[in-house]
């Protein structure tokens, strides 16, 4: 359901990000919706996904995350062959 | 790339966590001689210090809303040698050095945008490596995404699940239990690692509640800050033996390890609670446990300073032997790291809207020599008029010396310091980011960076 054959994605990593890519600031993942996403880039950049998602699988309150464009609502979001994803780190104050 | 996860934004290569110990090494309630053999080599150690063979030197271990940095004092404390920015940028709770070690330090840090986490330095602050499993409460199945907008804190969180904002304060576990560290968090929670501080688990006693209430109830509502777990402190003849406090929550305490916990609160005020008489609910801003008589408690509340000698379970308010126009309110209470009956605190304005800054704007710090019967003023060196100083509970220590060194630090980035027990200050260094926390301590000069 989650990672069957699709992908792989192009993800743009936000720069409070790419201390777990190596400074990349675009990398590539796999998966049907964005959980099976996020699974593909924790094991590629191990940590990653804490410092965006909460234990109860939250996107953290500023992190924002487009698939195709549109804001993702939860890790529920489908993302379709060809689909990129774009995570944000909002702005959030001095 | 998987290595690179390990390194703190700005450092260099990592070494490896430490290895796992073995449950015999970490297990809980060991025999006494070897707390007491431990206990001994702490005592040795903490004979060589400032001025002594020479080989120690005392750092302050700065958090930050922006950074953590080190400073290095020189053997007379009076010139410090900076050393940073680490994790530019993070918001650093708290930076702590490991007394059984002298080398390691653990470092709690998050973003603005990013979670909560732990670093940690086995060569004090030349690399970090990043904690493969930070804090984190248990996944709660099935939590409507609907609900989950409203955020790890506030109401009903507990039935939404929670999640870890921040890892407020590290304490390093007893000297019997050399890889063990804890962690208070926002909100409310205790969490242990045993593994140098590469992987932790929550303390299910603690973090189901402590009271045997839901952390929903009234009692356990948030600060402005959210709802701090901190001044974890342990019994160093015991290491089942803890003190945890929460603001807002109160004091709690364990026998077991952190399976139990029991309200130790009487005699604390709670002006600003419907019922001022219930068994939990107070807000401890700081409690301290002094490591040479450990019966000793000293707590610095949001309604007053007081005074608990165990076993006895009622606290006596010593804060209304200060001046009335300097009032006893304040974060931060230190402690001589020998004498029981020795202990400064910073007051703050807490009338009206609660400013928070040193009263008439006139900083000083107050000591008391006879646990609490009478204070004296110590403000030689600072401001003494316009200084609006704001120091967070986190934000002042004491070093293990003779004289004992003090330091503090405020919101507005400076660290101010006394060599001679609070008699005269000056300042150490200023345009600091906000500071949220130093710790003094002392570490082999050689093993400096």
């Amino acid at each position: 359901m989650t990672g069957e054959a699709a992908g792989p994605h192009r993800v743009h990593i936000p720069s409070p990000l790419r201390s777990y890519t190596a400074g990349r600031a675009e990398v590539e993942a796999s998966g049907g919706t964005l959980a099976a996403i996020l699974a593909d880039l924790e094991a590629a950049f191990a940590g990653i996904r804490f410092r965006m998602i909460d234990e109860q699988d939250r996107i953290r309150p500023h992190i924002l995350i487009f698939v195709a464009g549109r804001p993702a609502r939860d890790l529920r979001a489908r993302v379709e062959p060809g689909d990129e994803v774009q995570i944000v780190a909002a702005l959030s104050g001095g | 790339m998987a290595a690179s996860r390990r390194k703190s934004p700005a450092k260099k290569p990592a070494k490896k966590p430490a290895p796992v110990p073995s449950s015999a090494q970490r297990g809980l309630g060991r025999a006494a001689k070897v707390v007491r053999a431990a206990a001994a080599r702490a005592a040795r150690a903490s004979s060589t210090l400032v001025g002594g063979e020479g080989t120690q030197r005392v750092v302050l271990l700065v958090g930050t809303r922006k950074g953590a940095w080190i400073l290095v004092a020189d053997p007379e404390r009076r010139r410090f040698r900076v050393e940073g920015p680490h994790f530019l940028g993070c918001i650093v709770n708290h930076v702590v050095l490991d007394p059984r070690d002298r080398r390691t330090l653990l470092a709690s840090a998050k973003t603005g945008h990013l979670g909560p986490t732990i670093y940690r330095s086995t060569d004090l602050g030349r690399t970090w490596t990043e904690a493969t499993r930070p804090p984190a409460f248990p996944k709660v199945a099935d939590v409507p995404p609907a609900d989950a907008a409203d955020g790890p804190a506030g109401g009903g969180a507990a039935a939404k699940g929670r999640a870890v904002d921040a890892s407020f304060w590290i304490t390093p576990g007893h000297l019997s239990q050399p890889e063990v560290w804890w962690a208070g968090t926002v909100p409310h929670g205790l969490f242990r690692s045993h593994d140098g501080g590469a992987t932790w688990d929550g303390i299910d006693g603690f973090n189901r509640n402590p009271a045997g209430v839901s952390w929903d109830a009234p009692g356990f509502f948030a600060t402005p800050d959210g709802a701090i777990t901190h001044s974890v402190l342990i019994d160093p003849r015991d290491a089942d033996h803890m003190y945890v406090g929460l603001s807002i929550g109160g004091l709690f305490e364990t026998r077991d390890g952190g399976v139990h916990w029991t309200p130790l609160n009487r005699g604390v005020a709670a002006d600003f609670l419907p019922d001022p008489t219930v068994p939990y609910g107070h807000d401890p801003h700081c409690v301290a446990l002094h490591p040479k008589n450990p019966d000793r408690l000293y707590q610095a509340n949001h309604c007053g300073t007081y005074r608990l000698d165990r076993p006895g379970d009622t606290w006596e308010r010593i804060g209304r032997n200060m001046p009335k126009e300097i009032g006893d309110i304040g974060f931060p209470i230190v402690l001589h790291p020998r004498d029981p009956d020795t202990a400064w605190v910073f007051p703050m304005d807490g009338t009206t809207v609660w400013p928070r800054t040193s009263p008439g704007g006139r900083p000083a710090v107050y000591r008391t020599r006879d646990a609490g019967s009478t204070w004296e003023r110590q403000d030689g060196g600072l401001p003494k008029g316009q200084g609006w100083f704001t120091v967070k509970r986190q934000a002042m220590a004491a070093d293990a010396g003779d004289p004992v060194g003090l330091y503090f630090g405020t919101t507005s980035g400076e660290i101010w310091g006394s060599a001679d027990e609070g008699r005269t200050w000056r300042p150490i260094l200023a345009h600091l980011p906000q500071i949220l926390s130093i710790a003094a301590a002392e570490v082999p000069a050689a093993a400096l960076p």
